[in-house]
């Protein structure tokens, strides 16, 4: 049996949802990052796996894949120093109580 | 079929974790099994052949974006994040749009003809490659990029350093 | 049929070269250690066990292996236990693109894939995984101190180190091992440019020794104040797989920079009418050798540099006959990648027993102020003298 492209994006849908479904439930800021990154990660699947199935002579996918892993990386930097910055002042980083500004 | 019983092997490897990721009471435990599901995914771009993309996965992903997530876990909840609730109370709704929107993907990827292009031998995408893409047709997009960095290097020292 | 013989052959691989550095990396390293910690101490270091102490390891590892597992109570045994793999995994992982040497026209190495030093900065940085999962699941307030630690000090000295690989990357125009040797032929990267080749490798021998967390930067198990640090907990065979995860990292580093900067496997060639170098070297070494026979016996401080004196008397004696006679390699690539990779480790191991270590903050500014802004700056002027130059 050949894999091709419908596995990979089978595959890559099924991490996505999983990464939004952690996204949504959870409390923890730092679990939170965790969904996005899966989530990241499924579009890198698909980037990649478009790349060589549907445009295999040219490296488009390829590049795009390393600008999204170079963003992720600024995201989970920003992310954190917010989240510690959050503990600090609020002493929690779950997103449900940090609500000083709701009224 | 060596091909696919590596990519049945790989997508366990990717999802199972992936699931532990979401679900595990501990966030410890959360953030240790996203490096299994990093490393399944890094398998997927070699069988894609995008060895580059490969090593800067690793090297980004599992060695520095899961360290610096296990690292502020530990500089805030540690060890004390056991006993604490880790979901909200949006479970069902959280559920509903994962299965809707895995549902709708699944259904559109079904019904579209993707313009594949022929199997043959492609080309070894070498990293050589790569820097001349970078450098010619997206060089805009290297620039902005490599300011977004600096930016958010920038960024994340002013907001996580403590004011005097 | 093909791919079962390739899975055979990759499986034999892998068993041979952990085998040879289980035996080399960890046993032959542990012992080197303790000889050579001795000796700057004015110790005899291990005597006993074995003709000079040779078996001294083996026997500590038949001891270890007898230990019983302790598992401490409420650590998280699943991560506890996995730890310790994860970081000797990493550490052997890495030797998969050395390479050894070349025979004929087939290279001693076991895989040469054309990212090899993006896969080995890779590998290196999953040991740090492993090191702070181990210190977080002992549920021992010094060892996650000391994964802590592990964790800021590996981040942060990722970057000089990428930056001296990608030094010579740029010189050589590959990131493939091999044909980085291969482009060392007839000029080692360490003179290439200089001084700025010198620089690139200082770089990165820094930022390798923080790599592996030896002293001078050895925070994550400094003994004094946090016992052993990240594997305070650990006992028996996994204490032992953490060493056996460091040694071969400190080896694999050490090779791997003799890939980068010093040639590799090629031999340090010098024509006819230079030869006399190699006999002046000999003749010196010599010279040092009758000195500390006949006239310093009784110090136990020069008994290293006895032996020293005697291996690079051997050596310029050999090359200055073999040049004279002729040939083109004196000596197998395979004994030069030895002879390189083992200077290193002895060198790493002289300044683990000379200076003492930093302060968390200096070694944070080192890499973050020092190497960083130097490591850019070098790759810079280099990237600009060699476009012009060309």
């Amino acid at each position: 049996m050949q894999v091709g492209l419908g596995h990979y994006l089978v595959i890559s849908t099924l991490l996505f949802c999983l990464g939004l479904y952690g996204v949504l439930t959870r409390r923890n800021a730092v679990a939170i990052l965790m969904g996005i990154e899966l989530m990241l990660n499924a579009g890198n699947i698909n980037l990649v796996a478009f790349n060589r199935y549907v445009a295999p002579a040219t490296v488009s996918g390829h590049v795009f894949a390393l600008v999204v892993i170079t963003l992720a990386a600024c995201e989970a930097a920003i992310g954190l120093a917010l989240v510690m910055s959050a503990y600090r002042s609020l002493e929690t980083i779950h997103v449900d109580e940090i609500n000083v500004m709701k009224w | 079929m060596g091909e696919f019983a590596a990519f049945t092997i790989l997508s366990l490897l990717i999802l199972i974790p992936a699931v532990v990721v979401v679900t595990s009471k501990n966030i410890v435990r959360s953030a240790l099994s996203l490096v299994p599901t990093l490393l399944g995914v890094t398998g997927f771009y070699v069988l894609l052949q995008a060895e580059f993309v490969a090593g800067i996965q690793v090297l980004i992903y599992a060695g520095a974006i899961t360290v610096l997530l296990l690292f502020v876990i530990m500089l805030t909840e540690g060890g004390a994040g056991l006993q604490v609730r880790q979901v909200n109370e949006q479970i069902p709704l959280g559920v509903t749009a994962a299965v809707w929107l895995a549902f709708l993907l699944l259904l559109v990827f079904s019904r579209t003809t993707w313009p594949v292009a022929q199997r043959g031998n492609p080309p070894a995408y070498s990293a050589l490659a790569i820097g001349n893409a970078f450098m010619t047709d997206y060089v805009l997009v290297f620039e902005v990029t490599s300011l977004v960095l600096l930016v958010s290097l920038v960024g994340a020292i002013i907001i996580a350093r403590r004011e005097e | 049929m093909s791919t079962f013989v390739e899975i055979l052959k990759a499986i034999g691989l892998a068993v041979l070269v952990f085998t040879f550095l289980a035996v080399v990396g960890a046993m032959f390293g542990v012992y080197m250690e303790r000889k050579i910690s001795g000796w700057i101490q004015a110790r005899l270091g291990p005597k006993h066990v074995g003709p000079q102490g040779l078996l001294q390891t083996i026997a500590d590892t038949v001891k270890l292996l007898q230990k019983e597992h302790i598992t401490p109570r409420r650590a998280d045994a699943l991560i506890f236990n996995s730890a310790p793999i994860i970081v000797a995994v990493a550490g052997l992982l890495d030797w998969v693109v050395i390479p050894f040497g070349q025979v004929g026209n087939r290279f001693l190495v076991v895989r040469d894939i054309n990212i090899g030093v993006v896969y080995f900065a890779a590998m290196a940085s999953l040991t740090v995984i492993g090191i702070l999962a181990g210190g977080w699941a002992s549920n021992n307030k010094y060892a996650l101190l000391g994964g802590l630690r592990a964790a800021s000090q590996m981040i942060s000295y990722e970057i000089p180190l990428a930056l001296g690989i990608l030094w010579a990357a740029m010189i050589a125009g590959s990131l493939s091992t091999v044909s980085l040797v291969e482009a060392q032929r007839g000029g080692w990267f360490i003179f290439k440019v200089p001084p700025l080749g010198l620089l690139a490798a200082l770089t990165f021998l820094v930022a390798a020794t923080a790599e592996v967390n030896r002293v001078p930067f050895d925070l994550p198990e400094a003994e004094s104040e946090l016992v052993a640090g990240y594997f305070a907990e650990y006992t028996g065979m996994r204490f032992a797989l953490f060493q056996l995860g460091e040694y071969a990292e400190m080896f694999a580093f050490a090779a791997l920079f003799s890939v980068l900067f010093l040639g590799g496997w090629d031999e340090p060639s010098l024509s006819r009418q230079w030869a006399w170098v190699w006999l002046v070297l000999g003749a010196g070494s010599l010279a040092l050798v009758a000195l500390i026979q006949f006239r310093l016996r009784h110090v136990l401080l020069v008994r290293p540099i006895f032996i020293l004196a005697v291996m690079a008397a051997g050596l310029s004696l050999i090359l200055f006959f073999g040049v004279m006679a002729g040939r083109a390699q004196v000596l197998p690539s395979i004994v030069w990648f030895f002879v390189k990779m083992f200077t290193l480790v002895f060198f790493l191991m002289w300044m683990r027993w000379t200076y003492p270590r930093l302060r968390l903050d200096q070694l944070l500014s080192l890499s973050w102020k020092v190497l960083l802004p130097l490591g850019l700056l070098n790759l810079l002027i280099t990237a600009f003298i060699i476009t012009v130059a060309r």
